[in-house]
């Protein structure tokens, strides 16, 4: 219990001088925290499984918002044509694109956290496939290459999670590799190495946690980045399937019945989808400020 | 110099073949184009027959090597959908794509830098921190869900703008123009600003950030100790040097619009190649994807090439670096 507290002021001694006197990123904050904890309990705190079709009645399809569905339950946000509350679907989409968005950035950094070591450690030719590597990736947008996978591979959870990783990978790897790189000029690798500890152990216990820093600071970008994108290529149909609609599909869905006045079907995970990321990207700016060098030196003139 | 541009040549070849490779293989993975094309009441000579007059019984090498002599020569192969060569629906659409990525260039370029250079300058007014907030709220908003949003406020409610189609067009060298009629134009101003909005954020957000890094350089606070007008510093010493990165970064955010029309295209039924490529996925039409993708893998590697060339004429460094 007492290391848990400890832990607790060691994070607060991290955040307070990121987010002291920045009430929009403290807000940004809050409101992610929000969403992840909205995400991670949503079978609970919904007022329905919106996939159980045993519970769903058709009869309550298409009502707006604050309407009394038929088993005397109110829709908040009202349903969709299936009769889904919307703001049970909202819930379950957070859930999913947010579980897609971190699987492909934890996944895609630790990839290219640890190609960027190895690029830095190794040297010679494995440092140039992987460097030639990261330019190819670089030099093309990422919605594009994603687009391509997914053409060729087909949809799915498990597809667009790959098709976002090939996004994420490469730029890591680059910053890893020449955070790496100026960290073994140090002398305390130097003493590692004579001391004649294994390759592998100074790489995973020495390099990475001095090396991590710059790409931790990328992260909130990514998993905005992948958010966005993920709602994009589901919206397009491109993303995950049916059965497990992200944010971007459930606004697929309701686009059809925009045009016909029942906004509520779009309009709730799209605003939903667009405050997650600003709450994000805030956050992500602040700790960029917080981390560049000439703003912070125009801060203290 | 030309020695730096033969290397530079010689390695966009070999990303072009790579990414040929990558694009073949992956339709060599994806299925067998024999069991796609044949009916249920096929014998087995039959779809042996049609393997040979597809070249697919061939080994995989000799298989790629004449799916890249074709495409030496132009040939794409002709479209399940449309029946008809893949090229000609390419080239066909590429215009109308081009236009709305080049208006929303102009836009963005246009009102993007002198937004941001104005809220660099003035980082702790109140008017910056307003543009500063409405561009964070622009580039975290999906480019799908502003076409939405603009579909709903100027086309459903107060019916300005039309949301769907190229409109009237009119021919100039034998291509089709919505740039060229007033109800083209009409047509272009909701996907060219839906483009156009990530364009303006992003320009806004460099501009600010490459105004503040310059701002306290040494030679910007000799300009002003020697007592230059505001405006002249602004001019000569600010803006050519955040231009430099600028100008150059342009020709590969001309390759991102591109890429970004897809979505644009397809939700405003705007008839480019975005939108051709999106109804082909969808309807499993796998010579029009495949064509395009080797020809905007193709696109990127020429832009890619013309970017480091143009690198190597601003930056005396990297010409001469071994």
């Amino acid at each position: 219990m007492i290391k848990f507290k400890e832990k607790f002021s060691i994070l607060g001694e991290i955040l307070k001088p990121i987010f002291s006197g920045h009430p929009i990123a403290i807000a940004g904050l809050i409101g992610f925290i929000l969403f992840v904890f909205i995400a991670v309990f949503a079978p609970w705190i919904a007022p329905q499984n919106p996939y159980d079709l045993m519970i769903l009645d058709i009869m309550d399809g298409l009502l707006p918002p604050l309407s009394k569905l038929g088993n005397g339950t109110t829709a908040w946000l009202g349903t969709d044509a299936l009769g889904r509350d919307i703001l049970s679907t909202v819930m379950y989409g957070l859930r999913i694109s947010l579980f897609v968005a971190f699987m492909a950035v934890t996944i895609g950094t630790s990839i290219g956290v640890l190609l960027g070591l190895l690029a830095a450690l190794k040297g010679g030719w494995v440092e140039s496939v992987i460097m030639r590597a990261v330019d190819l990736k670089v030099s093309f947008p990422g919605i594009l290459l994603a687009l391509m996978m997914l053409a060729i591979f087909g949809t799915g959870v498990d597809k667009i999670i790959y098709a976002l990783i090939i996004g994420v990978w490469a730029s890591k790897a680059r910053l890893t590799r020449s955070s790496a790189l100026s960290e073994m000029k140090k002398e305390y690798i130097d003493a590692a190495e004579i001391s004649g500890i294994p390759r592998w152990r100074i790489m995973l216990h020495f390099l990475l946690p001095n090396s991590i820093a710059p790409v931790l600071v990328m992260v909130p970008m990514s998993l905005s980045g992948c958010i966005g994108a993920e709602a994009t290529l589901s919206f397009l149909g491109v993303g995950v399937p049916i059965t497990e609609p992200s944010l971007g599909l459930l606004i697929a869905n309701g686009n059809d019945y925009l045009l016909s006045g029942k906004w509520w079907i779009s309009i709730f995970p799209g605003t939903v989808l667009v405050l997650l990321v600003l709450c994000i990207n805030v956050v992500a700016d602040r700790i960029r400020e917080h981390n560049n060098p000439y703003l912070k030196s125009q801060d203290q003139q | 110099m030309i020695t730096y541009i033969c290397k530079r040549l010689w390695q966009s070849c070999i990303l072009a073949v790579i990414m040929s490779l990558i694009v073949f293989l992956g339709m060599y993975v994806v299925g067998d184009p024999v069991e796609m094309l044949a009916d249920e009441d096929w014998t087995e000579q039959d779809k042996i027959e049609l393997a040979i007059e597809l070249g697919v019984d061939k080994p995989l090498h000799e298989q790629y090597f004449s799916f890249a002599s074709d495409i030496v020569k132009g040939d794409f192969g002709t479209s399940f959908v449309y029946n008809r060569p893949v090229l000609d629906l390419i080239t066909e659409r590429l215009p109308a794509t081009l236009e709305i990525a080049l208006l929303a260039m102009v836009i963005g370029l246009g009102i993007g830098i002198p937004l941001g250079i104005f809220s660099g300058i003035k980082s702790n007014s109140r008017a910056s921190k307003v543009i500063s907030f409405f561009t964070t709220v622009g580039y975290s908003t999906p480019n799908f869900w502003q076409a939405i949003i603009l579909i709903m406020v100027f086309a459903v409610f107060l019916q300005w703008l039309p949301a769907s189609g190229r409109g009237l067009t009119n021919s100039m060298f034998g291509i089709e123009w919505s740039l060229l009629s007033i109800d083209g134009i009409r047509h272009m101003v909701l996907p060219a600003v839906n483009l156009a909005i990530y364009k303006i954020c992003m320009q806004q957000r460099l501009a600010k950030s490459g105004t503040q890094e310059i701002l306290y350089q040494e030679y910007m606070v000799y300009a002003r100790a020697k007592g230059i007008s505001r405006s002249r510093i602004i001019r000569r010493h600010l803006l050519r040097n955040i231009l430099i990165p600028i100008v150059t970064i342009t020709g590969l955010e001309v390759g991102g619009l591109i890429a970004f029309s897809t979505v644009t295209e397809t939700i405003f039924s705007w008839p480019g190649i975005g939108k051709l490529l999106l109804d082909s996925i969808h309807m499993v039409d796998r010579p029009v994807v495949v064509a395009y993708l080797i020809l905007i893998t193709l696109m990127f590697v020429v832009i890619n090439f013309v970017v480091d060339i143009m690198y190597a004429f601003l930056d005396p460094r990297i010409r001469h670096q071994k």
